[in-house]
């Protein structure tokens, strides 16, 4: 039913490449006037990339802008900076608060937008030193806050809020402004409950009736199911298909966003190995990493096993590692070999076997400007004394560099660590090189069990198979037992044995890397009941 | 959860203690030491007068810093070196009473807000240590002023008046008097009660500017700096140019003190040219954390409070270390201690705060989470 | 070359540059007024010996991450009271003067440990804290002189003897001990301090030493950044603290050095402002706020002494008028607030 109604942004045929790596290909958006479009992607999909272009993010502009074309409102437009995009009346709620704590409602409503009572001071000294004009900011506010119907004290500080009222802060913001045309959201309902979650989708459609139209981004597919006129799926930068929510259903909207071919080389061959023992059982685990929070988790991993945590980012994957091993404030129990691990205390762990290869390699992995020899063998030397010649009977423990060059040598050799020698500075190895350095640190321990979280993020195709390969070595000649989180499915896929789903800190489900493709997204798109848990050894096919 | 102990308390008395702990200690401390000193009512109501109305008006420079997120402004000393080479050559140009005073006030301010701008520049490019890099600013200006002063004037800087020339012919002497505006402002209403002098000149002055700084934070700018105190990043992402406003707090508050400085100086009717300014970063901080403010927050009670108490206690401690081991020695070290240890105390305090306070903040968010998770049970997605 | 000259100016920076270029203008200049080059050159490393220790005591705080130790003056109340307690027991020579060391640095340990933990509850804002804690233990110290119970008479007061002295002299306990220790005389000017400087240089190794142990490597990692030492099984806190107590005792060491050489133990507010030169000869020397090496000592403490030494006589000879104090004041505090406004590096 294509009625002729005036397009109010038409984004044509746009692309964007960071250095090389093509993010988005060819994207043709378009959003009607008052309608509500769901938008619905994988991470690395393009969401938030095709959403800074539209609100004008700088870092777009600085890495060379974009190619296509975007209409707003029947002009074309190039946006460089996001005040450009707030003045044409394009609105943004981003999933992380923008509010200051100390500051009240309506203060943060009105932030650096404060109406205002001229005076004659501001001849001389400049504009800025006109009075507010509280009266008037009270008033507006409240008559945002009432088409959110919400009771909500316009003069209560945010950190004494609800946290779902800081929410409902955020919307009034973009709502009291006059010119707001079309308003992106981008997972508004993460940190709401149940009846707020309702509040946000009847504000929604409230606004979409004004002939306000919405962005709605959400990884929720219920929600989406529930208030959007059409659904969007990207896919590896593209646009996979329109759906509309009353002809389609979860399995079809899985599927386009995770794709159903079946994933080259998957080791059909490969037989279900199969393992006995349990070497790590995690029961109700809780970790506080900011932006990954783990919400009671519980699963248990066989010894020689490579298991794979995947999901959505900001579910809640990568805290489980660096909850695990120390890194964040950490509650639960966590079993290793039949004994209780102390949390929150990253000694203990590594002393006991476990070993990190952490997703942040620059800020926490390495020492960038050490040398290589140095940050392969530190830990070992802390954990295990390696490298230390004992001095004076045993009291002055001697830095032997001799020794940790030596050992370095091998693992530049095993890895195929392209360097210079092994005194460069880590800073200078490229992202795959200092990768594998990270992975030569953790190996240099000799660990039982290896957590590896984003192994090979942000490095070039040719090395990234080099580095999944190292993992299977470690597992099949030693019988390291593997934890790989990554957000990449396919490498998931390829690599393990068995793979969980987060969503939402908890695990949403464990399957076989051989299940159907639709099964992973319809986890990653809450829809656990769904898939039924599987068992090593018991898989689906 | 872990058992409740002093660092996440949340129990309003213990948490109203440890944000008042320093006025509230130095008030018991005061209220030990008045009776020791065997001073009397009389003399004490009139020296808080005249402290009242001669330092009131440098410590209320520092609030705009406070409110823009810079701390405090140890960076004030530059402005009192601005007033007082507005003196030198009001005094050299022989200049007297009220005019004179005013003139000083007048040839000062450029120089107060070219160094006010230049340190503002500098703290700006030590985001995270502005408190210690407005601390050796001052330092390092003094031996600018010195360098000026010392040297320059009689010689490059043309200066007549031969009574305040060192006997070398050039460089200010160590003191000249003020004689000629000596206590203008103070008797510009005289008001005698009691046989105290009320200077309600000074007072006027200090209520004035009291109004401005009340006027001044409902507006335009007073809001932006007060953005920019809270959070420099949101500031920015919201269009507001956080460079620009923090180097006007500075600014202002160095042209304040500068005036401050001034009206202490009139006061005093003398003026020590290389040591005057040298503690009165330390004294108008320690005042003003007396009177219960932090790093963080600042208000005009603070300042009234911060004088009545510190200044008491100044004036209390020689007298009472005579009486309490025959030595006032002892006393006038006490009060020294007792002003850097303030400082001390109450920026360990705020730094100590602040982190249990983010810590705080981070369970709050946590513990939501499990509620959330215990009420939901499932999070609105699962309804097949 | 232009870019090969830019980039040193912006490695070692504009104000090292200009202040080395002043430095070795004096030296040319020096004969050119009429002063001796040699003897200045050995008033340079007397006191180049004397203060050395003091920069030196600087280093473990640096690379542990505790930033610029602007609260010396706690070490300094150790070796204070060192220097006191040992001169009231009457000892002298050699004996008293490690006798000194001894009882300073017990002091130090204690001190340096209350230090340690007050600065961990405050990461991120320790310099400032650190100043105002040194100032306020000198002014608490100013009333502990004048009640403890010391009884030498070379120490209190002549007339009514009730606390120590504001300056004590050292002369007949243990002056000069080290200088004078295989002392090297050339003419009849020059002195070398062959103790002195063996001393510091022993000093040196042994924090060199240090760094090239397990628990000085971990101290490195933390002040390099101590997210990774932490995820790595390094107690963060603990190699703060040690790296406080470390900084303290040398700190006391350095003043006792200083005090011997120099001829006095100085009591009251003059070690106020004893952290500043010390600072500003390390960031002279190359050092920053995040990263310091055993070379910044040398050089810094060389370098800065240079200055004060030949600053006076060689401009008081050029413009027959003491400058020498405020260009002192001008050099040291604008060098610390130079190195506070460098952006600190960045860990990626």
């Amino acid at each position: 039913m294509e009625s002729k109604e005036k397009y109010l942004l038409k984004m044509d045929n746009v692309s964007k490449d960071f250095y090389g790596n093509q993010v988005l290909k060819n994207v043709n958006l378009t959003v009607k006037i008052g309608e509500v479009i769901g938008l619905v992607g994988e991470n690395g999909a393009g969401k938030s990339t095709l959403m800074n272009i539209l609100f004008g993010n700088p870092a777009i502009h600085e890495t060379g802008g974009f190619e296509g074309k975007i209409f707003f409102d029947g002009k074309e437009v190039n946006f460089t900076s996001p005040f450009d995009a707030i003045d044409a009346g394009i609105g943004m709620v981003h999933q992380e608060f923008v509010l200051i704590p100390g500051f009240t409602a309506t203060e943060n409503i009105f932030l650096n937008r404060e109406p205002i009572k001229y005076n004659f001071l501001s001849e001389v000294f400049g504009n800025r030193l006109n009075l507010l004009d509280r009266k008037e900011m009270k008033k507006r506010a409240i008559k945002a806050m009432q088409m959110l119907e919400v009771e909500l004290d316009s003069n209560m500080l945010v950190n004494e809020m609800p946290v779902g009222y800081r929410q409902f802060t955020e919307i009034s913001r973009e709502i009291d402004r006059k010119y707001t045309k079309i308003l992106v959201l981008d997972e508004p309902t993460a940190v709401l409950t149940e009846t707020e979650a309702d509040i946000v989708k009847k504000v929604i459609r409230k606004l979409a009736k004004k002939g306000v139209s919405v962005i709605f981004i959400s990884h929720r597919l219920q929600e989406i199911l529930d208030c959007c006129d059409r659904i969007v799926v990207l896919r590896d930068g593209s646009i996979q298909k329109e759906l509309f929510p009353s002809k389609t259903n979860s399995v079809e909207v899985a599927e386009y966003m995770v794709g159903s071919e079946l994933v080259k080389n998957i080791r059909k061959s490969k037989e279900k190995r199969k393992f006995e023992e349990t070497i790590l059982k995690v029961n109700d685990l809780w970790v506080d990493m900011p932006g990954e929070q783990v919400n009671k988790i519980s699963f248990e991993v066989k010894k020689g096993e490579i298991f794979g945590i995947g999901g959505l980012t900001g579910q809640g994957k990568l805290g489980i590692a660096n909850g695990i091993m120390g890194l964040y404030p950490a509650e639960g129990e966590v079993k290793f070999k039949g004994k209780s691990i102390s949390l929150n205390n990253p000694k203990d762990v590594l002393e006991r076997g476990m070993a990190f290869v952490s997703e942040d390699r620059r800020g926490l992995g390495l020492l960038l400007d050490q040398p290589i020899f140095w940050n392969i063998a530190f830990t070992a030397m802390q954990i295990k004394d390696d490298f230390t010649k004992s001095l004076l009977g045993g009291i002055i423990k001697w830095r032997d560099d001799k020794a940790m060059i030596k050992v370095t040598r091998e693992y530049i050799d095993a890895l195929k660590i392209k360097c210079v020698n092994e005194k460069q500075f880590a800073r200078e190895l490229s992202g795959g090189n200092q990768q594998k350095l990270c992975m030569a640190k953790a190996f240099a321990l000799k660990p039982e069990l290896m957590f590896v979280s984003e192994p090979t993020r942000g490095i070039d195709i040719g090395a990234k198979s080099l580095v999944l390969d190292i993992l299977h070595y470690y597992n099949s000649k030693y019988g390291t037992t593997i934890i790989m989180t990554s957000s990449e499915l396919e490498e998931l896929r390829l690599t393990c044995d068995r793979i969980a789903i987060v969503d939402e800190g908890q695990i949403a489900g464990i399957l076989p890397p051989t299940a159907k493709p639709a099964e992973f997204g319809l986890l990653m798109l809450g829809k656990k009941s769904e898939v039924e848990e599987v068992l090593t050894g018991e898989g689906k096919d | 959860m872990k058992k409740q102990n002093l660092t996440r308390t949340m129990n309003p008395y213990v948490k109203f203690f440890i944000d008042y702990s320093v006025p509230i200690i130095i008030a018991l401390l005061v209220a030990f030491a008045i009776p020791l000193s065997g001073l009397s009512g009389k003399y004490f109501i009139k020296e808080l007068t005249i402290r009242l109305s001669r330092n009131s008006f440098l410590i209320l420079a520092l609030l705009i810093p406070v409110m823009a997120g810079m701390g405090m402004n140890f960076g004030i000393v530059l402005g009192a070196m601005a007033g007082e080479i507005g003196l030198i050559f009001v005094t050299d140009w022989l200049i007297v009473g009220l005019p004179g005073m005013l003139l000083a006030m007048l040839i000062s301010t450029p120089i107060a807000i070219l160094l006010g701008y230049f340190a503002g520049i500098v703290l700006n490019r030590a985001k995270g240590r502005e408190m210690v890099t407005g601390f050796m600013l001052g330092f390092f200006m003094n031996g600018i002023y010195q360098l000026v002063v010392l040297y320059g004037m009689g010689n490059i800087i043309p200066i007549s008046n031969s009574n305040i020339l060192l006997p070398r012919g050039y460089g200010i002497r160590n003191a000249i008097s003020l004689i000629g505006i000596r206590q203008v402002m103070d008797k510009f209403i005289p008001l005698k009660i009691g046989g105290i002098l009320i200077p309600i000149g000074t007072l006027l002055v200090i209520a004035t500017l009291c109004v401005f700084i009340v006027w001044f934070k409902k507006t335009k700018l007073g809001q932006d700096m007060r953005t920019v105190g809270q959070d420099n990043d949101i500031a920015r992402a919201s269009g507001i140019n956080v460079e620009k406003t923090r180097i006007l707090s500075i600014v202002i508050s160095t042209v304040l003190a500068c005036y401050g400085q001034i009206i202490f100086l009139q006061n005093i009717g003398t003026m020590n040219t290389y040591n005057s300014h040298e503690q009165v970063g330390v004294f108008a901080i320690a005042a003003l954390l007396v009177g219960g403010a932090s790093v963080a927050k600042a208000s005009i009670f603070n300042v009234f409070v911060g004088v009545i108490l510190f200044h008491t206690m100044f004036v209390v401690s020689p007298r009472a270390g005579k009486e309490l081991i025959g030595q006032a020695q002892l006393g006038e070290y006490f009060r020294v201690f007792v002003s850097y240890g303030v400082i001390a105390f109450s920026l360990a305090l705020y730094a100590w705060r602040k982190r249990v306070e983010k810590e705080n903040e981070r369970r709050k968010v946590m513990a939501f989470k499990r509620v959330l998770l215990q009420n939901n049970n499932t999070t609105g997605g699962d309804k097949l | 070359m232009k870019e090969k000259i830019k980039n040193i100016i912006e490695n070692v920076g504009l104000p090292r540059i200009i202040i080395f270029f002043f430095l070795v203008s004096l030296f040319v200049l020096a004969p050119v007024v009429g002063i001796s080059l040699t003897t200045s050159i050995n008033d340079v490393i007397v006191r180049f010996g004397m203060n050395g220790i003091l920069v030196l005591s600087l280093v473990p705080m640096v690379k542990s991450g505790c930033g610029l130790n602007f609260g010396l003056q706690l070490g300094i109340i150790a070796g204070l009271l060192g220097a006191v307690i040992s001169i009231e027991m009457e000892a002298t020579g050699f004996a008293g003067f490690f006798m000194a060391v001894g009882i300073a640095i017990f002091i130090a340990v204690i001190l340096g440990f209350f230090y340690g933990v007050l600065l961990n509850k405050i990461k991120g804002d320790e310099m400032v804290v650190a100043t105002y804690v040194g100032f306020s233990s000198v002014s608490l110290m100013c009333i502990m002189w004048l009640i403890l119970p010391f009884k030498s008479p070379n120490m209190i007061w002549a007339y009514g003897g009730s606390g120590l002295r504001t300056t004590i002299n050292t002369q007949g306990y243990w002056f000069h001990v080290l200088t004078d220790f295989l002392q090297i005389k050339l003419g009849s000017h020059i002195i070398f301090p062959t103790g002195t400087i063996l001393f510091f240089t022993l000093l040196c190794f042994l924090v060199w030493a240090f760094f090239r142990t397990k628990i000085g490597t971990s101290m490195d990692a933390v002040g390099s950044n101590p997210d990774y030492a932490r995820s790595c099984g390094v107690n963060v806190d603990k190699m703060r603290i040690i790296s406080v107590i470390l900084s303290t005792v040398i700190t006391a060491i350095g003043i006792l050095v200083y005090e011997e050489s120099f001829g006095f133990v100085q009591l009251y507010m003059a070690p106020l402002y004893m952290a500043f030169p010390a600072v500003a000869a390390l960031l002279l020397g190359g050092a920053s706020v995040g990263k310091v090496s055993i070379k910044n000592v040398i050089i810094g403490a060389f370098l800065f002494q240079g200055i004060l030494t030949m600053t006076p006589s060689v401009i008081n000879n050029i413009i027959k008028s003491d400058m020498s104090e405020s260009i002192r004041i001008v050099v040291s505090n604008g060098m610390i607030v130079y190195a506070l406004t460098r952006k600190s590096k960045v860990r990626s």
